[in-house]
């Protein structure tokens, strides 16, 4: 028998890239497809609504916390390249329209995944289709609105990413993969995690070597927050449409929210580091500074008239050195107008009703 | 050909928008290429160097100067 000399075709090297938020179930999927042999990059989206980074970086109270990107930590403590892509502006039409809905706030989880499975797939051919397949950090039951098993096939289907999209920690409970069916992936090595408990990540993960990790309550995004998601819908009222730009929800994020009537609202700094931030923003908003004692910058959103600036005065005084003083300075800088100063009594606590507070 | 030295403007910008940044412009240069990045975000102190450390970049010098923090970063191979 004659000896085949011919050489054999070489195995294809197979890649992946995973989604990436900077949590634990991310990184979890990441490390076992990579574990597999598979070539893993990771992409990280950002939407505006992101909870890191901001805060952190504005409120002095946090000064000493670790400033650190998640995404980034994770992508360094599994060794593969991370790709940030903003989408803010692209990702306005699923907060404003979402065709599933929203979650328990103005959270749109399953459009927001599908979304963001849609644009890892549209990257992924931007860069000349170097990848196979996608991979998820999804869990069936962990989130009741994303995370079902009948939502499961809707962000596969939707997504136009199909079969090519691998949930590798619950993968036992769905229909083979294509990465799967084509011995890219050993199905049998991966998990049937189901359900809101993260006992089985935990596990997994001192498993895989990770002592850290990072596991955001509530996620990583402002939308799933009650009170920050109250603060947009006042938004949307005030301004009579659903619109946002990126320094609105910015702002969002900061100071006491408070608005007297449909003509304004007032934003007033908590502490020195929003106060620098809010700082920013002078020239696009009315601002009121007192001058008489300490106090915080306020900027006002709106169309106030002149009794609605002393009453917005009279409300940030109250959370300045002055509070209890008979009467303070104030100066106001209009935003489209010549700045003066007023001198003017602080409201007392029961003078700003609980519903003003947004 | 001697290296060619950029700058970037991320000031006022918070992160994770200063990397996004600064991966978007290292993407029109040339390996070899230097970029200073000029930020006041603190968070890019950890940010920037831990992106260039995974996608193969060397961050050569970082300045705190009035409020400013200057990162200056050699272009690596893709």
């Amino acid at each position: 028998m004659l000896e085949n000399t011919s050489p054999q075709p070489a195995v294809k090297q197979r890649k992946a890239v995973a989604l990436i938020s900077g949590g634990l179930d991310s990184m979890l999927a990441a490390k076992v497809v990579q574990d597999q042999g598979i070539h893993v990059e990771g992409i990280n989206f950002y939407t505006g609504f992101c909870v890191e980074g901001h805060t952190h970086a504005i409120r002095q109270k946090d000064k000493n916390k670790n400033k650190r990107n998640s995404a980034l930590w994770v992508a360094e403590q599994l060794g593969m390249k991370l790709h940030i892509i903003d989408i803010s502006e692209e990702y306005k039409d699923v907060v404003i329209n979402p065709k599933h809905g929203y979650g328990q706030h103005l959270n749109p989880c399953l459009d927001c995944k599908i979304f963001m499975v849609n644009q890892a797939k549209a990257w992924v051919w931007m860069e000349e289709n170097r990848f196979d397949f996608i991979i998820t950090g999804e869990v069936v039951g962990q989130r009741p609105k994303s995370q079902r098993a009948a939502t499961m096939p809707i962000i596969a289907r939707e997504s136009g990413i199909d079969d090519r999209l691998l949930r590798p920690l619950c993968a036992k409970h769905l229909s083979p993969s294509l990465p799967e069916r084509e011995g890219w992936i050993d199905r049998e090595s991966l998990f049937a995690f189901h359900g809101r408990s993260r006992k089985p990540q935990i596990e997994l993960a001192r498993k895989l070597g990770f002592e850290e990790f990072s596991q955001p309550a509530g996620g990583c995004c402002f939308l799933t927050d009650k009170y920050y998601s109250r603060k947009l819908a006042d938004l949307w009222k005030a301004r009579g449409q659903r619109k946002y730009e990126l320094d609105d929800i910015m702002l969002l994020k900061v100071g006491r929210h408070i608005r007297p009537n449909d003509r304004f609202k007032i934003m007033v700094s908590r502490e020195e580091g929003e106060n620098n931030f809010m700082e920013g923003y002078r020239r696009e908003f009315t601002t009121i500074r007192i001058l008489s004692h300490k106090g915080p910058l306020a900027l006002i959103d709106g169309n106030p008239n002149t009794k609605d600036l002393e009453l917005a005065t009279r409300i940030v005084a109250r959370y300045s050195q002055g509070k209890a003083e008979p009467v303070i300075s104030a100066q106001i800088d209009p935003k489209d107008d010549v700045s003066y100063v007023i001198e003017t009594r602080p409201c007392l606590p029961d003078e700003i009703p609980g519903n003003w507070y947004i | 050909m001697g290296e060619k030295v950029y700058r970037l403007n991320a000031r006022r910008l918070l992160c994770p928008l200063p990397v996004i940044r600064t991966q978007d412009k290292i993407r029109q240069l040339d390996p070899g290429d230097i970029l200073n990045v000029i930020c006041t975000d603190p968070g890019v102190l950890q940010d920037i160097p831990a992106w260039c450390r995974i996608n193969g970049h060397a961050v050569i010098s970082v300045k705190q100067e009035n409020g400013d923090i200057c990162i200056r970063v050699k272009v690596g191979h893709p």
